[in-house]
């Protein structure tokens, strides 16, 4: 057991020391941070822009929906006529629009144009149309002489509310935030372990291109080494998360700190505007926070919190004792492409059905990759936010477990053989007869 | 107990390929004993055997009358042919930890590697990376922490390559420093004039099999062919010659040294003795040179393993 702790305590320092590990842990964040704040400050930018747009009516109808906004100014060039407000618009302003003379309702809508030097931003045509369209169809409205308010009142919105058998209530935010919960837990065990399983398999390699292997071998056992090197760099990399925890948090507070102030002055310059719209949205954002917290507490955050301790560890380690396994059988890393193509490939199928789990959580696809055991400690924990019956759960545990012992096993038998052998790549079928050594 | 390791009928294989087939050896206390044999014989099968790096099929061995347990690990020190040391650790650093994973404590580990470091005069290498020192200088590190934990039996697997001769010496000597101290070496080398040098007992393996072993003394007194090698001054050389090989088969020796006339090997028949021939020359000639010629540990190696061919 002292062994084991040395050795353990030795990987560790070795990969905490390293200056690339040093660099990651402390730049990653930063890198991170810097690319949301280029973000934030580039949309400000752009919204900080603004547009004029002129235009020309000739149908004297429209013109009343071309409100100056934050983002848009408009101006009337309507008295030039189009051939005129078109060379005046031409390097002046963002475009023209044009409301050609119609004479009829219905064939307003299909003389209208835009005019401008680039192809227009897609926003601003959206949000233009959807002005027009409403403007003319209350026209038509007033036209057919029917009572808008009347109509207006007849407006419904439909928003369905679920709730399963046991009356627990559902939305859709709550799919999205199991999605987030479970997507997150099992791409967090996708990264740890390709992370970290190559770094194992690394450290391995370096042992025996240094060939300090024997040396050590010849005080311990082979399976401890190969134990000591799991553990120690699985301890390197959770200090790794938490730090990358800590610092994220820390500096995402910050960065709400201080642009939370700006986005509280932007949103009183908005109230300004549409004071009545601004209270409806803070109605139904406050109701959909409610709902969200509450969703929260519906998710089965214990059985999540202890089913990814559980899959984190049996698969790490599945997987990190097939690297060593890997590590000890070649001579150098460029040796490794032929059997790390068989690792990864579950890894990958598991994060891609996965997507698939998160539409259709319980299908058979869903239930299969959530029983295999090379695909479960993802699969299952993006499953487990949605519901999973106890019974599948256990029995994924069970066969990750008899996998797990069946796996560091052979991982073991092929490391303790591979570590001695110098100088030739094997194939599979050396590899197959180191396990009857 | 007279010996420290006993191998009793030892066989490992790996697949269809032999690497011991019913290896035995008994190696003293006290003694440095020389496990000889061609590459691929089984030398290195053997020593991680011994090391318990990896398991015999068949058979048992005795560390000091005690089957092999692993925590004998402790009171084994080995240098294996294939070494090395982590690149981009500090010497001081891993000369600790290999010495606590062979049992030591920290302080103690401590103190012995300051002896050591004083002995060798390297304290100024405590702090410097592997990468920074030549070969020969991580060949020291690795020799101190061989030794560092007093073990009772020590195994050199070609303890000298990497080192220049005053180097070799330095390691040679504290060897011997180490035997007299108490502990036995078990050595594998294929410089026969280091085994002349080192070895009281050797072993040879050849063919996964022990071909031969026992007391280097007693192997070469049972190698010897009865030659001697004589050098005689006379007159009539011709005539001399002819005397001699009506006598006694005799080959030319490549050697003639200042103011010989003759200079032979002489073979003599198992019935006849030195006395014969020294007597027969005496009365012929004047004799200038007289030596029985004593197979060299080369020699018995090569004839041995032509032997087992």
């Amino acid at each position: 057991m002292d062994k084991l702790k040395l050795i353990i305590k030795r990987e560790f320092l070795a990969k905490v020391k390293n200056k690339s590990f040093i660099v990651m842990t402390i730049l990653s964040p930063l890198l991170m941070v810097g690319l949301l704040l280029l973000i934030v400050f580039l949309n400000q930018k752009n919204s900080e822009e603004v547009r004029t747009v002129a235009f020309v009516d000739e149908s004297n109808l429209l013109a009343t929906v071309l409100e100056d906004t934050n983002a848009t100014k408009y101006i009337d060039l309507t008295d030039l006529g189009i051939e005129e407000a078109k060379k005046q618009t031409e390097g002046n302003f963002y475009g023209l629009l044009f409301i050609k003379k119609s004479d009829s309702l219905i064939n307003l809508s299909k003389g209208i144009q835009f005019y401008s030097e680039d192809t227009p931003s897609l926003n601003l045509l959206g949000s233009l149309e959807n002005k027009l369209e409403k403007k003319i169809r209350n026209l038509k409205i007033e036209q057919l002489n029917f009572d808008l308010d009347k109509i207006k009142a007849t407006e419904t919105s439909v928003s369905i509310a679920t709730e399963n058998f046991a009356g627990e209530k559902s939305s859709k935010i709550g799919s999205i935030l199991r999605m987030i919960a479970g997507g997150g837990f099992g791409y967090l065990i996708f990264m740890f372990i390709i992370i970290y399983g190559t770094s194992v398999m690394r450290s391995v390699i370096e042992e025996k291109t240094s060939r300090i292997i024997e040396v050590i071998i010849s005080s311990v056992k082979p399976f401890q080494l190969m134990l000591g090197k799991i553990l120690g760099n699985a301890f390197a990399g959770i200090l790794q998360f938490i730090i990358w925890a800590i610092s994220a948090g820390l500096l995402l507070t910050i960065i709400t700190y201080v642009f939370g102030i700006e986005t509280t002055s932007s949103g009183t310059a908005m109230g300004q505007i549409n004071p009545e719209m601004i209270e409806q949205m803070h109605a139904s954002s406050a109701s959909e926070l409610q709902v969200a917290l509450q969703e929260i507490k519906n998710l089965p955050i214990l059985t999540m919190f202890f089913s990814f301790i559980i899959y984190f560890i049996g698969g790490y380690l599945i997987y990190s004792s097939i690297y060593a396994a890997i590590g000890a059988a070649v001579d150098s890393e460029t040796d490794t492409q032929q059997f790390m193509m068989p690792v990864m490939l579950p890894l990958i199928i598991a994060i891609y059905v996965g997507f698939s789990v998160i539409e259709n959580p319980h299908g058979p696809i869903a239930l299969a990759f959530s029983l295999f055991p090379l695909t479960s400690p993802i699969v299952m924990l993006m499953r487990i936010p949605f519901g999973v019956p106890w019974w599948q759960i256990i029995t994924s545990m069970l066969l990750l477990i008899g996998t797990f012992i069946l796996i560091v096993w052979f991982a073991a038998k092929i490391y303790r053989v591979g570590i001695l052998m110098y100088g030739k790549k094997p194939t599979y079928k050396e590899l197959y007869k180191w396990l009857k050594y | 107990m007279k010996h420290i390791l006993t191998v009793e009928n030892v066989s490992k294989n790996y697949g269809n390929f032999t690497a011991l087939n019913n290896v035995s050896i008994s190696v003293p206390k006290g003694s440095v004993f020389g496990l000889l044999g061609p590459n691929g014989a089984g030398k290195t099968s053997l020593i991680r055997i011994i090391n318990q790096i990896t398991l015999q099929d068949k058979g048992s061995i005795y560390l000091d009358g005690e089957l092999l347990q692993p925590e004998h690990v402790h009171q084994i020190g080995y240098l294996p042919e294939e070494r090395g040391l982590y690149k981009s650790m500090k010497v001081g650093d891993q000369a600790l930890y290999l010495a606590q994973l062979k049992g030591l404590s920290k302080s103690d580990a401590k103190k012995k590697l300051k002896y050591w470091f004083e002995k060798f005069d390297i304290n100024d290498w405590w702090d410097k990376k592997i990468q920074e020192l030549s070969k020969g200088m991580a060949q020291k590190v690795q020799f101190i922490v061989t030794v560092l934990h007093t073990p009772k039996l020590l195994i050199f697997d070609e303890p000298f390559s990497g080192f220049d001769p005053i180097n070799a010496n330095l390691i040679k000597d504290e060897i011997l420093k180490l035997r007299d101290e108490g502990a036995t070496i078990i050595f594998s080398t294929h410089r026969m004039e280091s085994v002349e040098e080192l070895c009281d007992y050797i072993a040879l393996i050849d063919k996964s099999k022990k071909i031969l072993d026992g007391k280097l003394n007693d192997i070469k007194e049972e190698f010897k062919t009865n030659q001697f090698e004589v050098g005689l001054s006379c007159e009539n050389k011709d005539l001399l010659l002819n005397e001699i090989n009506s006598n006694f088969s005799t080959t030319k020796s490549d050697k003639i040294s200042f103011n010989e006339d003759v200079r032979l090997i002489v073979d003599l028949k198992s019935t006849e003795s030195s006395k014969d021939l020294i007597k027969f020359l005496n009365n012929k000639a004047q004799i200038t040179h007289f030596t029985e010629i004593i197979p060299t540990a080369n020699d018995i190696f090569l004839k041995a393993v032509a032997n087992n061919g």
